[in-house]
């Protein structure tokens, strides 16, 4: 069992002040293998927060990041998944999932996490499954009215994985969950 | 010199100890026999030790310690009369015989004990009698602890007459009366130890008189154990008689030790009722004494007090305390001219903890002690003292953590005058103590002019307070101050939306004002804030009240000359996406010419100011992603907009290379992206990549093809883009050939396919399956040829690519029937 944190979109200062209590209260340093971050933190003391969290911290770069050098995409392998984060500003539509099922497609992952939206999505497609953790502070934004603060949690167990969405609405918590499978991978050409 | 001195006591000691050891041996020999004379003679001898003046206070101390215990088993002895056959009258008598004072008046005090339980005199008789007789000892040491001793042993007999059994308020009257005089006495020996020695020993010998400062405070203490000492006594007897005492003494050890002794001993609701009375003494204290100290205990007493019993309060006010003590304190400040400042401060700050315990509700009482400090520190050069800035900071605190609400702090009139005292790097240390409150307790600010008082406050960390002095900030330090000032921002709320501009307005005054390393930091929140606002005023289209309502329009205004002023600071990236972000509010709100506007000033700082080739790519797709979003627009705005989008990214592909003529010509050549064109032409330095210049050629596609029921869909168009787009990945592959000898990775063909495959779907009849099949075709040819170097990356995409069409054909249905022609 791999617990794998995914997050982002928490403009902090631009658009939020902090994390809500509720959500600080809840993420425990130690209980988390993993924390994978869309981006838009968007300043340093973000970043050290996280990592206090959990040390295996990935990130990648959103537009309004304070650290240039953040990647434009990720990949990384937990367990028997592949995933690949992009914080999406750079999937033109944004939002549009034919578009992420592409860059899906060339990051070669069963599992993409990618944000901008400030909307909590989980889909799965042919190629896997595209999941969007919406914003952690329920930051402002263009795409999406009302944002609700969200945050996803996986759990990784073999060729199963759990997605809980953690979501604040009206000053409590909601929990979500959903399931996916792998069917076991077939090998990819030419490695 | 004085070390010998020691040694030589250490030596006397020894002396005394054994002579007393040795005396006492025989002492209990005449006592187990009942010899009354020997026992007499014997104790006689061994308190003769104690009329040495060669020992210190505390050597001397360990001797009367032995002497005490001995006289112990005497004083049992003197009891039994059945033992002796003397009555306690004779016997009285009889030991004023011995020879050497000090013995006869330890013997005296032993019998006059058993004497008083006897009563067979009054016990005030004996007790005024014995008090007086020790008036023959004179000798600081000698005489303090004769009356140590006579305090011991008639503390239960006090206890009892003071009792309400016994009697009548005139046995209390002589319990205390004997205490008091006894104390003054002792008093007076005390402070005249300090002239005993030689001056070197000075020193030594204060250090060893304040260890016996407890032999004097016992009277007190017995004074408040005696039940029939009311609050009428304490106050017409006890309290003016020891404060007369402690005054006129003029001795800082003792009045520092005694003033304190008072207010722990005696119990707080005398002092409540006494007040005036004890802070009267205060300024008749030795200018030495540390009076800071004795009123803090005071006051934190009383504090402790009031927190414990709730029902004390009215009593508070009855007695005017606060008045009072504010009062005192004054008058000590004032007499103690040469008072250090960080002591008159740390006065203050522990009458404002009174007042916070005490009178949390009384915000003017509060503000009256910010108002004398105010009043202490004017006119007086900034504090340069860090134990008084610490100070200053404490009394600033305090409101802030009483009441976890910084709202209340700021309708403190004196608040920012104290504020103005500090110097400029303690005002910015405060200023963050208070943001921080107001983050910990998530306290809204929620009208224009608290927002007032609160940016005046922190405006230290706003801009820079003097002109002249830009002292080196830690880096580090200077964004924690920006980024602890921009979460403010957020904190400033009001749900009337009038109010809520009108913050705006204040805080827009302040920030800039902040000049412009400042700006990038504070801009955006309030960017962001407002367009929170404008969205709740989407909602309520239509309900406007008021004679100037609040408009969307308004706010986009103030919004576009904010942004300008951080345009104009360097900081272009920031402002380019704040104009995006107007835009797209602006759509939303449908307010064509406003989006209009801000697209339009999103591409001249583009083009004008971004230079970095990924700044400009991020900045592209912020500006496509934007853009295709956008509903507001009629058709010729929108096809000027598209065309400087594609004209920013193509125009300079046609610069450069010679092979490719630019065949997208736009079909309505407006003056402003002919101006576009020109200028860019200019500043043809700056180029994209190729590969960079393709995914945002292909990226421009969308544009045309919106998924929405009256969403554009110009098939032509969006063929245009792609093809576009191949020409460009295949100039990269000839640079590639050129420059390296092989081919680079086909990975831009293979996004290219995708996105036919993306509108194939959607149903844009230009987009064929042969166009796909041929795209396939050409990409497979590519990856096997020998001059291309194999790569994993592009293959796997490839791979996938294969397996969604795939995966579509088998789909079925309409699906599978348009990819059915293609062959995989």
């Amino acid at each position: 069992m791999v617990l794998v944190l995914a997050l982002g979109d928490l403009h902090i200062p631009h658009r939020a002040p902090d994390l809500p209590a509720k959500f600080k209260s809840m993420l425990v340093p130690g209980k988390i293998q993993h924390i994978i971050c869309t981006g838009n933190l968007s300043i340093k003391e973000v970043h050290d927060y996280l990592r206090t969290l959990c040390p295996d911290l990935h990130i990648s770069r959103g537009e309004y990041d304070e650290d240039a050098r953040y990647p434009e995409t990720k990949t990384l392998t937990i367990g028997q998944f592949k995933l690949g984060l992009c914080h999406g500003h750079q999937v033109v539509p944004w939002g549009d999932l034919d578009s992420l099922a592409m860059l899906q497609r060339q990051l070669d992952v069963d599992i993409l996490v990618t944000g901008h939206t400030h909307q909590f999505t989980a889909y799965k497609h042919e190629g896997g499954v595209v999941i969007n953790p919406g914003s952690a502070t329920g930051a402002y934004s263009n795409i999406t009215y009302d944002v609700n603060p969200s945050f996803v949690l996986m759990d990784i167990d073999g060729l199963r994985v759990v997605v809980y969405v953690y979501e604040l609405i009206d000053g409590e918590v909601k929990v979500d969950k959903i399931d996916f499978k792998k069917t076991t991978a077939p090998t990819h050409s030419a490695h | 010199m004085i070390l010998t001195g020691i040694e030589d006591e250490d030596k006397w000691l020894a002396e005394g100890i054994a002579s007393i050891r040795h005396n006492a041996f025989y002492m209990h020999r005449a006592l187990e026999a009942n010899n009354l004379r020997d026992a007499l003679k014997c104790s006689a001898l061994m308190l003769s030790e104690l009329r040495t003046s060669k020992l210190s206070p505390h050597k001397y101390y360990d001797l009367y310690m032995r002497s005490f215990d001995e006289l112990r088993k005497l004083e049992m002895f003197f009891k039994d009369e059945s033992k002796h056959g003397v009555s306690i009258v004779d016997l009285y008598e009889l030991v004023q015989h011995a020879g050497n004072i000090i013995p006869r008046l330890y013997l005296l005090c032993t019998v006059g004990s058993v004497y008083i339980k006897s009563k067979e005199a009054p016990a005030r008789d004996v007790l005024k009698d014995l008090v007086e007789m020790c008036h023959g000892v004179q000798h600081p040491v000698r005489g303090l602890f004769l009356r140590t001793y006579l305090a011991q042993i008639s503390r239960d007999k006090l206890l009892d007459l003071g009792s309400e059994y016994e009697g009548a308020k005139d046995t209390v009257m002589d319990a205390v009366e004997f205490v008091l005089q006894n104390f003054t006495e002792m008093n007076k020996l005390w402070v005249r130890m300090q002239h005993q020695g030689p001056v070197w020993v000075k020193e030594k010998l204060e250090k060893e008189r304040s260890e016996l400062c407890d032999l004097v405070g016992k009277n007190l203490h017995v004074l408040s154990q005696i039940e029939g000492v009311n609050l009428e006594i304490y106050r017409d007897t006890v309290l003016p008689r020891v404060l007369e005492q402690i005054v006129n003494c003029k001795d800082e050890l003792a009045q520092c030790y005694l003033m304190d002794c008072i207010i722990q001993v005696f119990p707080d609701e005398y002092h409540l009722q006494t007040l005036e009375t004890l802070l009267g003494a205060c300024p008749q204290l030795q200018p030495t004494v540390d009076v800071k100290t004795v009123l803090s205990r005071l006051m934190a007493r009383l504090s402790n007090y009031a927190a414990s019993n709730a029902d004390a309060l009215p009593e508070f006010l009855q007695v005017e305390a606060f008045a009072k003590l504010s009062s005192a304190i004054g008058k000590v400040i004032e007499t103690q001219v040469d008072m250090p400042i960080v002591g008159a401060i740390a006065l203050y700050v522990s009458l404002l903890s009174f007042t916070l315990h005490v009178h949390p509700e009384r915000l003017d009482y509060v503000d009256q002690v910010l108002g004398a400090c105010v009043k202490k520190l004017s006119g007086k050069p900034k504090l340069e003292d860090i134990r008084a800035k610490k100070q200053i900071v404490a009394l600033l605190s305090a409101p802030l953590e009483k009441y976890n609400d910084i709202v209340t702090a700021l309708t403190l009139s004196n608040y920012p005058h104290v504020m103005d005292c500090l110097d400029d790097e303690t005002n910015k240390v405060m200023a963050m103590v208070i943001i921080q409150s107001a983050m910990k307790n998530k306290t809204c600010i929620s009208t224009a002019d608290k927002v007032e008082v609160l940016f005046e406050l922190i405006k230290g960390l706003i801009k820079d307070l003097d002109e002249t002095a830009k002292d080196e900030l830690d880096e580090e330090d200077f964004k924690e101050e920006q980024n602890s000032v921009a979460r403010l921002i957020h904190m400033l709320y009001n749900d009337d939306s009038e109010e809520m501009l009108k913050i705006f307005w204040v805080v827009r005054k302040h920030i800039m004002a902040g000049g412009s390393q400042r700006l990038p930091f504070t801009v955006p929140p309030l960017i962001f804030s407002a367009l929170r606002l404008v969205r709740k005023l989407q909602g309520q289209d239509g309900n406007v009240v008021g004679e100037e309502p609040v408009t969307p329009k308004k706010i986009f205004q103030l919004l576009n000359e904010t942004i300008e002023a951080l345009s104009s600071v360097s900081s272009p990236e920031l402002a380019l996406r704040l104009y995006l972000q107007c835009a797209e509010a602006a759509n939303d709100c449908d307010l064509e010419p406003v989006a209009y506007e801000f697209f339009t000033r999103a591409f001249i700082l583009y083009e004008e100011e971004v230079a970095d080739s990924k700044a400009q790519v991020t900045a592209l797709h912020l500006i496509i992603g934007a853009l295709q979003r956008m509903n507001v627009f009629g058709v010729e705005n929108r096809d000027t907009l598209t065309h400087k989008a594609t004209g920013v990214i193509v125009l300079t592909y046609s610069i450069i290379t010679v092979s490719c003529p630019c065949s997208f010509v736009p079909k309505t050549f407006t003056v402003s992206s002919f101006h576009l064109s020109f200028s860019f032409c200019q500043h043809s330095a700056k180029l994209l990549k190729k590969p960079d210049q393709c995914r945002a050629v292909y990226a421009c596609s969308h544009l045309f093809w919106v998924d929405d029921q009256d969403g554009v869909k110009d098939g032509e168009r969006v063929l245009l883009c792609l093809k576009r787009a191949l020409r460009i990945a295949n100039a990269a592959q000839q640079i590639a050939n050129a420059t390296r000898g092989c081919s680079g990775p086909v990975t831009l063909f293979v996004e290219i396919l995708n996105k036919y495959l993306y509108f194939f779907e959607k149903g844009n009849p230009q987009i064929t399956s042969g166009a796909i099949q041929g795209l396939i075709e050409l990409i497979t040819n590519e990856m096997q040829s020998d001059s291309t170097t194999p790569d994993p990356v592009s293959g796997a995409f490839l791979a996938s690519t294969i397996r969604y069409i795939q995966f579509q054909k088998q789909k079925g249905g309409v699906m599978g029937e348009k990819f059915g022609p293609i062959k995989v």
